[in-house]
């Protein structure tokens, strides 16, 4: 039983699935959301390095650091907008951020 | 090869499994530490692929950073755990729907998928000294603006998160170098004259 390309891209994929159903079912969890969303970018780099060994390219694996950077700033970002949010109003249910609604 | 085999999916199958686990635990601490599980297995699986150096970036930033990240953020923060927990079973129809849909299409672009013609049986060896230095290598060369470029990105989140999370706070003394530097002989101190035996 050889382990090939197909069988990384599988796990990716269920990895994939697993974040955008946590970020539907996790509705009023915004920390959850941010992890869900963490994983759906674990994911993209599995499928981006499994394509770059199997294929003998070294560039995915260059887009995947780049990858991974984007992710870590995103998830700085989305925390420090999450203590701000949860300063001002004292919880961090997502169903109550409709004030920016017109 | 065999080997290979029961590792790549004992590492598969914890990999999904706490994944999972991210998204059902009850406690946002525990879906933090199964995140930190999965991070660890999916650095594992990238070994198992000869990509030594993402593995280890894996663990460092991940790992070292956005999960401990996480973590402060969960256990600084004074959440009501059972009343963000309340609405998942009236979500759970369409995020099962939503996942159903996924996994169906999953499966039926891997139905008709065929592996290209040029990719290996096993991972690729990159030179002597592995990937770290190869990545290295085309990373300082080809990529060397993109690299400068994501640098500006990290900067900027560091000046956005600084900027979202500080606050001007009421009644709190601070150093004004001003006044102190400023600060004359005449209204600083009071010369008594001080008679015996009679005090102030």
């Amino acid at each position: 039983m050889e382990i090939g390309l197909g069988h990384y891209l599988a796990v990716a994929s269920a990895l994939f699935t697993i974040g955008v159903v946590g970020v539907f079912v996790n509705r009023r969890n915004v920390i959850v959301v941010l992890m869900s969303i963490e994983l759906m970018l674990l994911a993209v780099n599995i499928n981006l390095v499994a394509f770059s060994q199997f294929l003998g390219d070294l560039q995915g694996q260059v887009f995947a650091m780049f990858i991974l950077t984007v992710a870590a700033a995103e998830a700085a970002i989305g925390l420090a907008i999450l203590v701000t949010y949860f300063r001002n109003r004292g919880g961090i249910e997502v169903e109550s951020v409709n004030q920016m609604k017109g | 090869m065999a080997i290979t085999a029961v590792a790549f999916y004992t590492l598969a199958t914890i990999t999904i499994v706490s994944a999972f686990l991210v998204i059902a635990a009850r406690n946002p601490v525990h879906s933090v530490l199964f995140l930190i599980l999965t991070f660890f297995t999916t650095a594992g699986l990238f070994v198992l692929m000869g990509a030594e150096f993402l593995a280890m970036l894996l663990v460092v930033v991940y790992v070292g950073a956005v999960a401990v990240l996480f973590l402060f953020v969960v256990m600084m923060l004074d959440i009501d755990f059972a009343e963000l927990k309340r609405g998942f079973l009236s979500y759970l129809p369409l995020g099962g729907l939503i996942g159903v849909i996924l996994v169906a299409q999953f499966l039926l672009v891997g139905s008709a998928w065929v592996s290209p013609e040029n990719a290996a049986r096993s991972p690729a060896e990159f030179g002597e000294g592995g990937t770290a230095e190869a990545l290295g290598r085309i990373l300082y060369t080809e990529y060397v603006l993109v690299f400068q470029l994501s640098g500006m990105v990290l900067f900027t989140a560091m000046i956005g998160a600084i900027v979202l999370t500080l606050r001007q706070r009421e009644g709190v003394k601070r150093q004004n170098v001003a006044t102190q530097v400023g600060r004359r002989r005449t209204e600083a101190v009071v010369l008594k004259d001080v008679k015996p035996g009679e005090g102030i």
